[in-house]
This record gives C-alpha cells, sequence and structure tokens, in this order.
C-alpha cells in the first residue's frame, strides 16, 4: 500500500489544477469557429475569381461574423489574464517556442485580415452602410477591382484560418505536464472540429429567412443583411445549403477519426497517458464526452445531415445546433479534464 | 555554476520550520506556499516505511514552464535558477499547467510565483531561507559544477532520485535516500 499525503493547499492548484475555467474553452471553441469560417470563406473568396456569381452569397458575411466573434473570444480571453494590464507585453516579443506568443501574433494577423475581406464584401453585406458612408463604398468598390486584392485576402484566409485552428490545439499540446493533452493530434482535431462548427453555423444562418424587401435601418440592415447573404445565395435552391451539409459532414467524420487516434494514442502510451486518458472512459467526464460529443455532437448530426442531402427528412436547424454544442463540449472536457491530469497519478 | 539543492529524506521529520521559514522571508500571500511537506507512507503496520521530503520548484534544466511563456517574464537565469520577472508577466497561466510538480500559483495581485531559489540572499552568499533555518540539517544548497561543493560529494556519496524524472525536465533538486 502507498499512501500520499501533500501539506500544500494552492488555490486554483490543488488538488488538481484547476486554473483555467469557462473564459478558456470559450476562447477555443470561438477561435476555433472563426478559423472554420475563415479557411470556408477564404475558399469562396478565392472560388470567385473562377466562378463568380453562384457561391458569392456565401462568402461575403463571414467576415464581419467572424470579426464579432472573435472579439467575443479575445475578450474572454483578457478575462482570463491575471496582469490584464501587461497584455501588451506580448506585443515586446516573439517567443520561438511558446504555442501562446504564436497565437497572440496569428490574433494580430486574423483581425486585419479580417476586415480587408469584410471591406471587400461590404456593399453586399451592409449595403446601407456602404450607402451612408460612400468612403467605404469606394474603398471597397477599389479593392474588389483589383483581382490580386481578392486572391490575396482569400489565401490569407485560408492560411491563417488553419494556423489559428491549429495553435489552440498545440498550444494545449505543449503543456508537458498534462498527459491528456500531450497528443499531437490535439491540434487537427481542434482545426477539424473547428471547421464542422463553422460550417454549421453557416447552415444554422441559412435557415433564417428575413423579409427581402426589408428596409429598417442601419443597425437592422447590418444584423438582417449579415444573415441573409449566407441564407439567399443567388439560386436560393438549397443547393448552397446542401453543399454546407455535404461539406460538414466531411468534417465531422475527419473529425471521428481525429479522436479515435487521439485516444488510440494516449491509450498506447505510458502510465501516465493511460490513467489520463481515464478521465474519459469513467468518472464524471465520462459520460458528457461519449454522450454529449460524440453521441448527440457527432454522430446524430452526421446521420440526421446525410438524410437531409439526400432529401429523406426536411431540412433543420437541428443538426447544426448540435454541432456547435458538441463542439463546445469537447473544448470544455479537454480543458477541465486535461487540468485534472497528472503525471503524479501514474507515478505514485 | 550550477545551483542545486539536497535534501535528505532520512533527516527530514517534516517540522515545516522551511515552509514558514519562506514564507516570512519571501512575504508570500496567505493561503499559498512556495515550498511544502510531502508524506509517502509504503507497505502495512508493521512494515512500513515513511519518507518526508521538502518540496520547492526544481529549477529544473528542460523547464517546460520557460518554454511555453509567450512573454519571456519566465526565464533561466545564470547559474540555472529558473525566474519569473513580475513586471513582464501577463498572469496567462500557461507555465502553471505547464509544470508537472504544480510548483506554481497564481499570485493574488496576478502574476505567476513560486520559489526563486532565495536568489535575493543567494547572491550575496548566503543559502535560501528554507536550508538556513532546517533544525535538522537535511538540507544543502551549493553550486553542482564545483566537484569539491558539498552538493556534489553528498551526490557521488549517496544514493538519491529525483521528482518524476520521466517527465523529463531534469530537476535540480535531489532527494537522499
Ligand atoms: S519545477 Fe516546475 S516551475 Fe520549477 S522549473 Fe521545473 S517545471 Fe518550472
Ligand atoms: S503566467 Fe506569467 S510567467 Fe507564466 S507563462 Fe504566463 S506570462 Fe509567463
Amino acid at each position: 500500500m502507498i499512501e500520499y499525503v501533500n501539506h500544500r493547499s494552492n488555490p486554483g492548484i490543488d488538488p488538481t489544477l484547476h486554473l483555467w475555467g469557462w473564459e478558456i474553452p470559450v476562447y477555443l471553441f470561438v477561435g476555433g469557429l472563426v478559423a472554420g469560417l475563415m479557411i470556408l470563406s477564404g475558399y469562396h473568396i478565392l472560388r470567385q475569381q473562377w466562378d463568380d456569381e453562384r457561391t458569392r452569397g456565401h462568402y461575403v458575411t463571414a467576415p464581419l461574423l467572424s470579426l464579432a466573434l472573435l472579439t467575443v473570444g479575445m475578450v474572454a480571453l483578457f478575462l482570463d489574464l491575471g496582469n490584464k494590464f501587461y497584455v501588451w507585453r506580448l506585443y515586446l516579443t516573439f517567443e520561438v517556442t511558446s504555442p501562446m506568443s504564436w497565437g497572440s501574433w496569428i490574433l494580430l494577423l486574423v483581425y486585419p485580415v479580417l476586415v480587408a475581406s469584410a471591406l471587400l464584401t461590404l456593399p453586399e453585406s451592409l449595403p446601407r452602410l456602404a450607402r451612408t458612408f460612400p468612403i467605404l463604398g469606394r474603398t471597397a468598390r477599389a479593392l474588389s477591382a483589383r483581382p490580386g486584392f481578392a486572391h490575396a485576402t482569400g489565401f490569407g484566409n485560408i492560411v491563417l484560418g488553419v494556423l489559428l485552428g491549429i495553435y489552440t490545439g498545440v498550444l494545449l499540446s505543449t503543456l508537458a505536464a498534462r498527459p491528456l493533452w500531450n497528443s499531437a493530434l490535439l491540434g487537427p482535431l481542434f482545426l477539424l472540429s473547428g471547421l464542422s462548427t463553422g460550417a454549421a453555423l453557416l447552415h444554422l444562418l441559412s435557415h433564417l429567412h428575413p423579409r427581402p424587401d426589408r428596409d429598417d435601418g442601419a443597425f437592422t440592415d447590418a444584423v438582417i443583411s449579415a444573415m441573409v447573404h449566407w441564407l439567399r445565395p443567388p439560386d436560393a435552391t438549397g443547393q448552397g445549403q446542401r453543399k454546407l451539409e455535404h461539406a460538414d459532414n466531411s468534417f465531422l467524420t475527419v473529425e471521428l477519426v481525429l479522436i479515435a487516434l487521439y485516444l488510440i494514442g494516449l491509450l498506447s502510451s505510458a502510465a501516465a497517458h493511460q490513467q489520463a486518458v481515464g478521465l474519459l472512459f469513467s468518472g464524471p467526464w465520462a459520460w458528457t464526452f461519449w454522450i454529449g460529443v460524440i453521441g448527440l455532437g457527432i454522430l446524430l448530426p452526421l446521420a440526421l445531415q446525410f438524410m437531409q442531402a439526400e432529401r429523406w427528412i426536411r431540412s433543420t436547424i437541428v443538426p447544426a445546433l448540435l454541432v456547435l454544442a458538441g463542439g463546445f463540449l469537447l473544448r470544455v472536457i479537454i480543458v477541465y479534464a486535461g487540468q485534472e491530469s497528472h503525471w503524479f497519478m501514474a507515478a505514485q | 555554476m550550477r545551483h542545486a539543492m539536497v535534501i535528505d529524506t532520512r533527516l527530514c521529520v517534516g517540522c515545516m520550520n522551511c515552509v514558514v521559514a519562506c514564507k516570512t522571508e519571501n512575504d508570500v500571500p496567505d493561503g499559498f506556499c512556495r515550498d511544502w511537506i510531502t508524506e509517502t507512507v509504503r507497505g502495512a503496520f508493521p512494515h512500513v516505511r515513511l519518507e518526508i521530503r521538502s518540496e520547492r520548484c526544481n529549477h529544473c534544466a528542460n523547464p517546460p514552464c520557460v518554454y511555453c511563456c509567450p512573454t519571456g517574464a519566465s526565464h533561466q537565469t545564470e547559474g540555472g535558477i529558473v525566474a519569473v520577472s513580475k513586471e513582464k508577466c501577463i498572469g496567462c497561466k500557461a507555465c502553471m499547467a505547464a509544470c508537472p510538480y504544480d510548483a506554481r500559483f497564481p499570485h493574488p495581485d496576478g502574476y505567476a510565483s513560486k520559489c526563486t531559489f532565495c536568489s535575493h540572499r543567494v547572491a550575496v552568499g548566503d543559502d535560501p531561507a528554507c536550508v538556513s533555518v532546517c533544525p535538522t540539517h537535511c538540507m544543502h544548497f551549493g553550486d553542482l559544477d564545483d566537484p569539491s561543493s558539498e552538493v556534489s560529494r553528498l551526490l557521488v556519496s549517496r544514493a538519491h532520485y529525483t521528482l518524476l524524472p520521466e517527465a523529463g525536465t531534469r530537476p535540480h533538486l535531489f532527494f537522499l535516500t
């Protein structure tokens, strides 16, 4: 028998680490979502060069939506900092071994690219705003007249989206002390989860049909047209929705494979990792993980979207909501259970 | 110069003088500690073995807490002491999540805090506060690069171990058995 007593009870640290609360899963989720939106809209911005009008409606509002969401994520991240007024310190240095440092610089690049993408599509996404401030409309037209600019913006969205989606997972996986996080698959897993939630959000928005003739002031204009364009692609036959359902299902399938590989990787690793992954097989996190993330967050929407895309059932917002909730739950469980995992559990 | 601490688990009685000395010397906030005592009991009565250890930051030679710090606040100083510059620390807590020994804690003022090996005392040639107050003299502090130092000689002559060597951090706290 071995009995281990530790006379330390530092708040936030003992009995197991519980330093990161809701702010971090919220940021990881929103960061992934924005990464997914950026990749999807970047793809559409690029495609528009070759295949104009068909997919236009699909990308015009994603940059604006991403800007708003990312700002929410950044606020959450900021709230988590202990020394908030020193946050500018992040930008006085670049620490090559710290994914958090990489992340802060990536975020600094993401904003201008999103602003550029939003400007590019402003006359369509916020027509009234573009009319009220002619300078904005003029800038937007001048920018979109240059194919090179649109091309660069599309590429920028894709590259930065991939970086943003991956780095959050890499950040956790490099924190050596938490065996549940020590898997290089966490980066790709978060990226794929970001893509699936991104596609789900677009799909969700495509179900909201505001009256097309509505014109009530700048704010509603902004909100409504932000939605309209996702929803009502020029060929509003549901073709766009079907594409999103297919895309989302591909992402969910790859995500499922990555989760399986992640679990297998940890299960076949050292004792500390086997014990850590045990947190996902028994105890309070297990049922949330298997029922919430795997069952309701991946398998059910996969089946529903398959049936919708095959036109066996009517298209609803249910799978999109499930995917979004599942993506958030995945971050919550990884962050909380990961903090509980420890080398000491195996060593004692 | 490579600072290290050698702690004799055969002498430590768990009196916690080191804990109190550290709190006083370093003005550690209420409810927190930079060093602490652990007890491990192995076996069943009457065949039992009790081991008591005074633990703190291991001032690892391969410190994950330093590598993950986004601002460079966590760093290694000359002599291998792992330190935090509180005026650079944003309180992101990555270093605390990265330390396999949970040796760091969030100071109520927002920055990351932990054992400094009493670098302010070491700079003027004194031992860290915990070492200097230990009534059983179970702790030794010195330079590993100097083969004639007390710590080097103890490590040559006595069996010892480090905590969680499998985590790959190369700790510089050695426990004599
Ligand atoms: S014990 Fe922890 S805080 Fe100290 S140097 Fe090692 S990893 Fe860093
Ligand atoms: S809490 Fe401070 S010392 Fe620790 S990683 Fe963050 S900035 Fe660096």
